[in-house]
This record gives structure tokens, C-alpha cells and sequence, in this order.
């Protein structure tokens, strides 16, 4: 590709296999290893975020007053802190709060920015998660639930057996996009020195001065997960689609 | 646990970092706003339009910007603006752009792709009939929409992009990356200077709370009041 008005910037497509500064492997191993750790936090963060982001969004259907409060704040304590603020109150914050020695275990612990990174993003997804999972029990007829109870369930048995099941299928769609945002959102983690996709696309800019072949190479990568995400969802949508009801046949 | 604290840091810095630290933000807030509705509009208006290849350049726009983590984009752009600019303006070798350019650039043209989503929704809540009914009153294209069909979108969908403006508003905390004077930079800035990490990035989060805090609270309200008129 040529700039008219002779623009200064030499193109280098052969960099990907040229000996990355590291010592072992090329430039291309070194973005394929940030790959795998930005799979591996989003996809510890997503377990994470679909706990506490179900048992959360349960509490907020729950009748009782003190469930709703408590998840309510849950939520906006979550959703209204900046997701960068959130992993350094985690990463330099928490530390020094508890008592000296959990926090030496804590700076010391291999692997810091992974398990901050994955505790953050997906406590911090959990409360998106929570918002949904609320939005698709609510979307069911009140019927379900009292029939469920007519028939001698407990709360917890609607809710696992007739609720939840349903909730989920419907809510399908919108959880794809928040799993796409817990992908996205872990490169925030190259802020605490995680060493994801965009902190070594970063790196190898930064090494090798050929920045747009790095950031071009993990735009690209950040499509394929992408496209590979949506279509397995799509898949598993249709898979578990309830017949006469919205997807299904 | 807090007998360690010095909370007069904050006291000390105060001036720093809201004058400097979160005039930068807001201003980059408002402007990003201003002119991602702006440009969204327009990229909603091609994306319904009957033209050839316009839906087409607008789809592929929004969905790239959309599956691409911003800090990415942040990068991208950083590097790329001034090459374009050289590129735009002829110029010899590329253009300096400084980071308050930078960023208004980058997040005016990412979260476009976020607000055009929200004003095609908002215009196609408007029913067909009225279109109709305004071309058949000889108005032009320009003239449905602007009179018809933006003004209800737009009110229609107040409460959406003002929620899209608070997740804006925390977005803008990012630049970090590139070691901007936002309000996360400069409370970061005197952390690192006086070794006040924990009490810097406490009241940090306090602030940037209480602001989307308040200001969620406040599009509840709207809603509430819109929801009424209705």
C-alpha cells in the first residue's frame, strides 16, 4: 500500500516471522500468546459473571424488600465505577486494605493480573449479567411461577425448574453481546500488565516500530473471535429454542 | 485500616485534579457526545437508506468499531491520526496532533457506531404512514426527516443516548493508556508522585460513582416524565 505525497512509513508484512525480541518465537507466536490469554480471562471472567450475575438478577425478582435493595446497590456499585477504576481499586487498592499478611499473599500470588483481571471484569460484567437475567424472569407471565407453585414446587424449585430455563432461552441474544463486551473488556487488564492481545500488538509496536501491521494483525484476530462467538451462539440459540416460542419453530 | 491514610493528599490535590484532571474529561464527554450523535445520525440515515452500497459502507462501519475493544481503537487512532491528517492536508511529513485532538477524534468516531445504533432504533419507531404522509405533502427527503422523523426519534430515544453519554463519560477514563491528563490521569499522576495509591484511586472511584450515579438517576427521572407525556 503506497500514500501518495511519499508518506514515510515503510510496510512490512514479513515482521510476523521475524524473531520477536523476546528470544523464543516470532512476532506472530508473541500475538498468538496474547490471544490465548485474552480467551483465558474472558472466558474464567464469563463463569464468574454468570454466577454471581444469575444469583444477583434471582435476588432482584425475589419479592422480599431487603433482596431488592441489596440488589439493586449490587448492581449500581458495579455499573456506575469506570471498569480501569474497578481493576486498580482490586490490584493497588485491596492489598493494603486487608490485613499485612493477605496482602503480601496477594502481591506476591504468580499470575496477579490474570486472577485480578479475571475477579474484576467479571464481577464488573456480573452486574450487566444480573440486569438481564432480571429483564428475562420478568419477561415470563406471572402464571408460570404461581402455577409452579400450585403444584407443590419450593421458590427455589420455580425458579430452577419452570423460571430460570425459560429466562435463559430468552435472554439468549443479549448474553452473546455481553460475553462479545467481556472479550473487548479484558484489554483493559494491559493497564495492571496483563499481557493480553492489544498489550502485545502494543508490545510488537513498540519492539519492531510496525504498528500498523501489529494493530491491523489483532484487529483482525479480534473479528474472528468475534465472528466465531456469534455464530456459535446463533447455533446454540436455535439448538435450544423453545417450539412456539420467539426463535422457535 | 484507615489509620495509615492521608486524606489531606486529596485536599492538597484537589485544585489539579478537577481543573486540569476533570475539565478534560467532561469537555472530551460533551464534545464526544455532540459530535458521535451527530456523525451516528448520519450513519443511521445511510443505513436505512434505499441507496446502493450506503447501507452497506455504514453496516460494515458500525460492526467493525463495534467488535473492537476501545482500547485498541484508542491506539489505532493514536498512531493513525496523524498520518491521515498529513494525508487530508498534503502536508510533507505527518501532522502532530495533540492528546485532547487525539482522543475527541477516536471517541467521537467509536461511539458513533454506539449512538447510530440508538437512532436507527429511534427511526424506526416512527411509523412508516408518516413518512408517507409527509412526502405526499411534496416535503423533500430532508425535510421528512428533519421536521418528522428525527425530532420524535431523537425524543424518543433521549433516555438511551443520554445512558450511552454516562457510559461515555467512563469510557473517557481509558486515554489513561496514553498517559493523558483526563481525571483518572491526574489522580493517577499525584499517586504515583506522593506514594498515595490507595486514598488517589479511592476517591477516584468515589467521584466517578457519584457523578454516573446522580446523572442515571437523573435520566430516570426523564424517562419517567417522557413516559407520561406519552
Amino acid at each position: 500500500m503506497k500514500f501518495r505525497n511519499g508518506m514515510n512509513y515503510n510496510w512490512n508484512w514479513g515482521i510476523f516471522w521475524e524473531p520477536s525480541p523476546e528470544g523464543v518465537g516470532t512476532y506472530l507466536d508473541m500475538l498468538l500468546s496474547g490471544l490465548r490469554w485474552t480467551l483465558a480471562t474472558a472466558l474464567c471472567a464469563w463463569l464468574i459473571a454468570l454466577v454471581f450475575g444469575s444469583a444477583v438478577g434471582v435476588m432482584r425478582t425475589l419479592p422480599g424488600r431487603a433482596a431488592q435493595v441489596v440488589g439493586n446497590a449490587y448492581v449500581e456499585f458495579f455499573r456506575d465505577i469506570p471498569l480501569l477504576v474497578q481493576l486498580f481499586l482490586w490490584f493497588f487498592v485491596l492489598p493494603e486494605l486487608l490485613p499485612p499478611s493477605w496482602g503480601i499473599w496477594m502481591k506476591q500470588m504468580p499470575n496477579a493480573p490474570f486472577w485480578t483481571a479475571v475477579v474484576g471484569i467479571g464481577l464488573y460484567m456480573s452486574a450487566r449479567v444480573a440486569e438481564q437475567v432480571r429483564a428475562g424472569v420478568n419477561a415470563l407471565s406471572k402464571a408460570q411461577g404461581m402455577a409452579g407453585t400450585a403444584l407443590g414446587l419450593t421458590t427455589a424449585q420455580v425458579y430452577r425448574y419452570v423460571l430460570l430455563p425459560m429466562a435463559f432461552r430468552i435472554i439468549l441474544p443479549p448474553l452473546t453481546s455481553e460475553f462479545l463486551n467481556t472479550i473487548k473488556n479484558t484489554s483493559v487488564a494491559l493497564t495492571i500488565g496483563l499481557l493480553e492481545l492489544t498489550a502485545r500488538a502494543r508490545s510488537m509496536q513498540e519492539f519492531s516500530f510496525q504498528v500498523f501491521e501489529a494493530f491491523t494483525a489483532a484487529t483482525l484476530l479480534y473479528l474472528v473471535i468475534n465472528v466465531v462467538v456469534v455464530t456459535a451462539m446463533r447455533f446454540l440459540e436455535t439448538k435450544v429454542a423453545v417450539p412456539g416460542y420467539i426463535a422457535g419453530k | 485500616m484507615f489509620q495509615n491514610f492521608d486524606f489531606d493528599v486529596i485536599r492538597r490535590s484537589i485544585g489539579y485534579l478537577f481543573v486540569e484532571g476533570m475539565t478534560f474529561t467532561l469537555t472530551l464527554t460533551g464534545l464526544a457526545t455532540l459530535g458521535g450523535v451527530i456523525l451516528g445520525t448520519l450513519l443511521a440515515l445511510m443505513r436505512l437508506s434505499s441507496l446502493p452500497i450506503l447501507p452497506r459502507i455504514a453496516a460494515t462501519y458500525v460492526n467493525l468499531m463495534r467488535s473492537l475493544p476501545l482500547v485498541l481503537v484508542i491506539f489505532w487512532f493514536y498512531f493513525l491520526v496523524p498520518y491521515l491528517g498529513q494525508w487530508i492536508t498534503g502536508a510533507e511529513r505527518p501532522i502532530q496532533v495533540g492528546a485532547f485532538a487525539s482522543s475527541l477524534i477516536t471517541f467521537t468516531l467509536f461511539e458513533a457506531a454506539y449512538f447510530s445504533e440508538i437512532m436507527r432504533a429511534g427511526i424506526q419507531s416512527i411509523p412508516r404512514g408518516q413518512v408517507s404522509a409527509g412526502y405526499a405533502l411534496g416535503l423533500t427527503y430532508p425535510q421528512v426527516m428533519g421536521y418528522i422523523v428525527l425530532p420524535q426519534a431523537f425524543r424518543n430515544m433521549l433516555p438511551v443516548l443520554l445512558t450511552q453519554t454516562i457510559i461515555l463519560f467512563q469510557d473517557t477514563s481509558l486515554v489513561y493508556v496514553l498517559s493523558i491528563t483526563d481525571f483518572l490521569g491526574a489522580a493517577s499522576k499525584v499517586a504515583q508522585r506522593d506514594g498515595r495509591l490507595v486514598e488517589m484511586y479511592l476517591f477516584a472511584a468515589l467521584v466517578y460513582f457519584a457523578i454516573s450515579y446522580a446523572a442515571s438517576l437523573l435520566v430516570k427521572l426523564l424517562q419517567a416524565r417522557t413516559a407520561i407525556v406519552r
